[in-house]
């Protein structure tokens, strides 16, 4: 394979740009600009007049909402059939992929002789998730999800931070 | 001998120009470097700061801060040398502090029979007493870093003092131009010479009033020439202090710049005057209007100081001093030249 050569124009220095005064003339341009216009933004916003864009780009989390990807991976979420059962069957491909080695799963006999298997338990500790995504991806049955759009999890102690299968299906008063 | 009433107006005098002046100024100035920067960077700056639900845009901030330096522990590191390194921040807020109290607020004013100097230290000699008290503040920086035990700091002290010897030099000479033309180097004759006249300094030395804004930002270690102090990306001079005496070397920062301002505005923004008022003839209203127009024109230049701060990436140290030694001071030195000539011709 040839290499090819790609030759970088260097800015070139010429009186104006070494006298420097017409180059910090241009900045204080453009930083002014961007001054009155967002004080424009900001007394219009104060003033409730509709129609101007925000005058600042700033998130004031926790007032405004954390805006998230639409496949960013949140907290985990366990997928129900439906008749109300979850859809795991306890094959522990997650558990076994899993990078952080976060997910204990016990298995249980099914009552449906078709599936064979459920998880009695399903733990995950979110304290030592790294939120690869992983477990989403090797489950056969889509059981598991990571979309539940929950970014603020936290406990008060190490243990809190497991949640269990009743946590994850939403079926438990608190986390 | 000086009457009591003499006494205590000019003690007043000073007190206001420091503590009223200066201080709030200062704080004023953390505010306004915050939100201005802010609302440039297309942010919202800091506005958490509350007394009883009241957020008032932020402006509570500064006090936080001064809270904040106040309640932090005060340590000497152990190979530091403990006299000095408490004297350090002293010397560089007290050089800062006086030099505006030599500022021309405003004129003499008639009021009640008696006529009344409104600048609180009034000498015939105001220029090189400012520009003086300026240059020894230069002891505070080399103090604090010698004083540190840090080798750090001492590399940071010797940039800072290398600095400004370089730009001392330019400042005086950048003001030799404006000074030959009003013939004086009393502040407040400098600011009657431009209300006589009806010219300002900056119409007559526009270049002069370029390079002293140059070497006034860069006398008081202000962006882009603020290396020493480092902020970012290196350590600078004041990296052994806490709490209220690391506070004191940010306040010297700012009352080093209300300085400049203030001197920039006597000398080249026509001081107290507004053009078309004979103010030091209207008595008390007169009074009152010559240090609000003093202020709002430092407050304008403060202004633009904070932009340039904001806007221009910071100077190299090699680069810092090759334009104060081999493009400010020529420059300089041949407007001076070139202002000679012209007066010359002109008698």
């Amino acid at each position: 394979m040839a290499i090819t050569v790609r030759t970088v124009e260097r800015p070139k220095r010429t009186l104006a740009t070494e006298i420097y005064l017409v180059e910090v003339w241009k900045g204080l341009a453009l930083t002014f600009r961007h001054l009155f216009v967002n004080l424009f933004r900001h007394a219009m916003r104060a003033l409730r007049i509709k129609g101007f864009a925000p005058g600042a780009v700033t998130i004031q989390y926790p007032e405004d909402p954390a805006v998230l990807g639409k496949r960013a991976r949140t907290r985990h979420r366990l997928l129900e059939r439906e008749d109300g059962a979850p859809r795991c069957t306890a094959c522990l491909l997650c558990e076994t992929i899993c990078p952080a080695k976060c997910i204990r799963i016990t298995a249980e006999n099914a009552p449906d002789p078709k599936i064979e298997k459920r998880a009695k338990t399903f733990d995950i500790d979110l304290g030592m998730c790294v939120f690869c995504g992983y477990c989403v991806e090797a489950c056969p049955v889509d059981a598991i999800h990571m979309d539940a759009n929950e970014v603020e999890i936290s406990s008060f102690s190490r243990k809190g931070m497991i949640w269990t299968m009743d946590d994850m299906m939403g079926r438990s008063k608190a986390p | 001998m000086i009457g009591l009433d003499m006494l205590a107006f000019t003690t007043g005098k000073i007190l206001f120009a420091t503590l009223g002046f200066g201080l709030n100024i200062a704080g004023f100035l953390g505010w306004v470097e915050r939100k201005q920067s802010a609302v440039m960077q297309d942010r919202v700056g800091a506005n958490r700061a509350d007394i009883l639900g009241f957020k008032l845009l932020g402006l509570f901030h500064p006090i936080a801060d001064a809270i904040k330096m106040l309640t932090k522990e005060d340590f000497v590191p152990k190979g530091a040398h403990r006299p000095l390194h408490g004297l350090a921040p002293m010397i560089s807020l007290g050089c800062g502090l006086f030099c505006l109290s030599a500022l021309p607020f405003g004129g003499v004013i008639e009021f009640a029979g008696r006529s009344w100097d409104l600048t609180p230290i009034p000498s015939t000699v105001g220029v090189p007493l400012v520009l003086a008290t300026l240059a020894f503040g230069v002891h505070g920086v080399v103090m604090a870093g010698f004083a540190s035990g840090s080798n750090y700091g001492l590399l940071g002290a010797l940039r800072g003092a290398a600095q400004m010897i370089a730009y001392e030099v330019c400042l005086a000479s950048s003001l030799a131009g404006v000074l030959f033309i009003f013939g004086t180097l009393d502040l407040a004759e400098a600011v009657r010479w431009q209300v006589a006249h009806r010219t300002w300094g900056i119409c007559v030395q526009p270049l002069g009033f370029l390079l002293f804004l140059t070497a006034g930002a860069a006398v008081t270690k202000r962006t882009p020439f603020d290396l020493p102090e480092g902020e970012s990306e290196i350590v600078g001079y004041h990296v052994e202090y806490s709490g209220m005496k690391f506070g004191m070397f940010l306040m010297t920062d700012f009352i080093e710049s209300i300085v400049i301002c203030g001197l920039i505005t006597a000398l080249f923004l026509g001081g107290w005057a507004i053009p078309g008022l004979a103010l030091e003839s209207m008595g008390l209203l007169g009074g009152a209007l010559m240090v609000a127009s003093f202020t709002a024109k430092v407050m304008l230049l403060l202004f633009l100081l904070m932009q340039v701060r904001w806007t221009l990436p910071r100077f190299r140290f090699d680069q810092l001093l090759h334009l104060g030694w081999l493009n400010l001071l020529p420059l300089s030195l041949l407007n001076f030249l070139v202002t000679v000539w012209v007066v010359y011709l002109w008698r």
